[in-house]
């Protein structure tokens, strides 16, 4: 056990997949830690990384693709090279996942009873009575009524909304130290995605369980998360604490993807906009990934920014922090 | 909608709604055959709703999932007959308009969807795609249709370059672009956009919703913007009406909806919305999931959830009605004694 608290920390992690197209460098040098208690926000755009991130630090990366640099440091220990049967004891345990399909947690064909009582049981040695009262218990924590009745359901009796309910109950009932959530509010209206904030954000309070958060929705991770990691390329060009990120954010890419939130404030004016799109991973610009796009880009953006560190507890990969108060 | 000094609508749509029978599976049929008593489900997906859309208004459409807002879009598009109501186009009923009347109706009012992918024939050309329409309705010669074209895909930000390639070689973002384009070609008035940035990331989103304002300016185009996220709503949109359950519950000039939600349930909607300068919120939620199209709560569909509700609320419907100028709401509460 590390002291301070600290559920997870990610280092210098690469996941490449080997295709026969040539090698999708999927996660390339991403680190992070979270807190126990804490949530961190994992953002970018589609294909930058963040579940492929997600999937290496649960152990769920299928060949082609491989964790094939870094460590990932679970309460200390490193599970980067950890062989699949110490997986299989951690996983659903002690780190649990959801999804944005929550029918790549649940089974259609058995009762809700069933899986609940299955997932408790195959990491703890109680009886079935003991944990049939655990998940009837995690069901109405996620606010669904009637939980004695609705275990005697199946998935497809419910609606989206209360099966991605189900789902997080399912991923929270062991008390796992870490969730790592993706995209479970994306498909889901405004009005249920606040219900399961409001219920994850929750069970995190009262479990001490360190949540990671994958969204492309920065006003989402505004409201929910502690840390912000913003991720672009397969790497994290920005990470630091929510507020000082979103309000100062030092990376262009960061301020643009923030200039580019459509809001009160902007109605009806034109919108930030980042130029252009982001680059095949198959086929990465040497230097700067971000520099095609880049209002800031010169020369020395043709050289990779390493990361560095240019306020306390901020981390960003540019030559050209927006250091310079804005005008 | 009656005040004077306000243009008369472009199009207006009078207690329009849609019914959907869900014809039953034949495991159902049978089932009936032997005498159960499964029946037919009637969704009814639009309910009486009251919609004008004047001149050059960019009206925005919100509501939750299933609540009837592409139903409402398809209808206001001619591509799905009203099963009740009427629809004044330009003041009068498109019932009475002749042959030539409604082809022009229907190029004057496009449509474009959430998915540019699904709704671009993977086999055709961009240069067909966009060129297609124009040149069989005789919007332009054949000879001019190049020239045309290149001139579309400029104002929608595409490289007339790209015009001989297949819709798969580009990127989502603008796949979507050359959905507006193929959509502008034929010169409509009003467009639809059912969706239209949904499945965008946020950089590629904000570069459409650009362009959507910069044509409405550049071409002084009216639209009808559906869209889940209020956010998307709010920034490009005059007006705004919401509906819940196949009803429009209220509408009104953006700000003024924003700043002061009548309806209890904009009220609630409003407060969830996540927005960027809220941080370390509380999110709590409004009680209940959304009841189902197919079974609606009797009296005001809202009531289940609504915090304010009384016993009236669950037997009789509340009319939307005028609460102030420009403004209207479907609530009891706004008649004094509920
Ligand atoms: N099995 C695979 N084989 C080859 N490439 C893969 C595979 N899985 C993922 N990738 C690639 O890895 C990159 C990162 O994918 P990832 O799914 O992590 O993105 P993401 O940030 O989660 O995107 P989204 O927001 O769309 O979910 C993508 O370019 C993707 O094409
Ligand atoms: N062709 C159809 N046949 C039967 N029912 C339909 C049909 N089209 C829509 N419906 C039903 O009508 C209701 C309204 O659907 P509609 O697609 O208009 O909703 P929406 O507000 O656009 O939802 P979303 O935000 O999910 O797109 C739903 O209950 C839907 O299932
Ligand atoms: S390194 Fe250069 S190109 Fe990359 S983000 Fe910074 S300024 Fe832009
Ligand atoms: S009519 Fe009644 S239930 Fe409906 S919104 Fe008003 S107060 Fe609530
Ligand atoms: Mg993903
Ligand atoms: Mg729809």
């Amino acid at each position: 056990m590390t002291g301070g608290g600290l559920t997870l920390a990610v280092e210098n992690l690469r996941t490449h997949f080997f295709t026969r197209a040539g090698v999708v460098r999927a996660v390339d040098d991403v680190s992070f830690s979270v807190d126990r208690g804490q949530v961190l926000g994992l953002v970018g755009e589609s294909g930058s990384g963040k579940t492929v991130t997600g999937f290496s630090v649960i152990g769920l990366v299928d060949p082609p693709g491989r964790v094939v640099d870094g460590r990932i440091l679970f309460n200390g220990r490193d599970l980067a090279a950890l062989p699949e049967a110490e997986w299989r004891k951690l996983r659903g345990a002690k780190i649990a996942m959801i999804f944005q399909d929550p029918m790549m947690t649940l089974n259609p064909v058995l009762r809700i009873e069933t899986q609940m009582v299955e997932a408790v049981l195959a990491h703890e040695n109680i009886g079935r009575e003991e944990a049939r009262k655990r998940a009837r218990d995690a069901l109405g924590q996620v606010g669904i009524p009637s939980p004695d009745e609705r275990l005697r359901a199946y998935p497809h009796q419910f609606s989206g909304g209360m099966r991605q309910r189900v789902a997080i109950a399912t991923a929270f009932i062991n008390r796992p130290d870490l969730v790592i959530a993706d995209e479970p509010t994306t498909a889901l209206d405004v009005t249920i995605q606040a219900q399961i904030l409001h219920e994850a954000q929750k069970l995190c309070r009262d479990t001490g369980t360190a949540l990671i958060w994958i969204t492309h929705d920065l006003t989402v991770v505004a409201g929910l998360a502690d840390h912000i990691c913003v991720m672009y390329a397969g790497r994290v060009v920005e990470a630091g604490e929510i507020d000082a990120v979103l309000d100062r954010p030092l990376h262009p890419y960061t301020s643009g993807l923030i200039g580019s939130v459509p809001s009160r404030n902007k109605r009806g004016r034109e919108l930030d906009q980042i130029p252009g799109m982001t680059p095949s991973l198959l086929n990465m610009p040497s230097g700067c990934a971000f520099r095609a796009r880049c209002g800031h880009a010169d020369a020395a953006c043709d050289s990779a920014p390493g990361i560095t560190a240019p306020m306390p507890a901020r981390a960003i990969r540019c030559h050209h922090p927006l250091l310079e108060p804005a005008v | 909608m009656s005040d004077s000094a306000s243009p008369a609508p472009y199009i207006d749509l009078r207690r329009i709604g849609k019914r959907f029978v869900k014809s039953l599976d034949v495991a159902a049929r049978i089932a009936r055959h032997l005498g159960s008593s499964v029946r037919e489900e009637v969704v009814h997906a639009v309910d009486e709703v009251d919609l004008a859309i004047r001149p050059g208004e960019v009206v925005g459409l919100v509501g939750e999932s299933g609540c009837g807002k592409s139903t409402l879009g398809r209808m206001v598009a001619g591509i799905l007959e009203p099963s009740e109501g009427s629809y004044f186009y330009k003041g009068r009923d498109i019932r009475t308009l002749d042959a030539p009347e409604a082809r022009d109706m229907a190029l004057r009012i496009q449509m474009i969807f959430q998915d540019p992918f699904a709704s671009l024939n993977p086999r055709l050309r961009v240069k067909d795609i966009i060129g297609e329409a124009p040149r069989v309705h005789g919007l332009v010669g054949r000879a001019n249709v190049d020239a045309y074209v290149d001139d579309v895909m400029l104002r929608c930000g595409l490289d007339p370059e790209f015009k001989r390639r297949y819709p798969h070689q580009f990127s989502g973002g603008q796949r979507q672009r050359i959905g507006i384009a193929r959509a502008l070609a034929v010169n409509p008035d009003l467009i639809v956009c059912d969706e239209a940035v949904a499945a965008l990331d946020v950089s590629i989103q904000a570069q459409i919703l650009n362009l959507f304002m910069r044509l409405r300016e550049e071409l002084g185009l009216t639209y009808l913007f559906i869209s889940h996220d209020l956010g998307v709503v709010e920034h490009i949109s005059d007006r705004i009406v919401i509906m819940y359950l196949g009803r429009v519950v209220e509408s009104g000039p953006t700000e003024d909806l924003f700043d002061s939600p009548n309806h209890p349930y904009t009220q609630a909607l409003l407060q969830e919305v996540p927005r960027l300068d809220q941080r370390h919120a509380k999110f709590s939620a409004i009680k209940g999931e959304i009841p189902s199209p197919l079974d609606p709560p009797p009296g005001c569909h809202f009531h289940p959830r609504c915090p304010h509700a009384t016993a009236r609320c669950a037997e009789e419907r509340p009319i939307l009605r005028e609460i102030a100028p420009g403004r209207r709401s479907a609530c009891h509460l706004n008649e004094g004694a509920v």
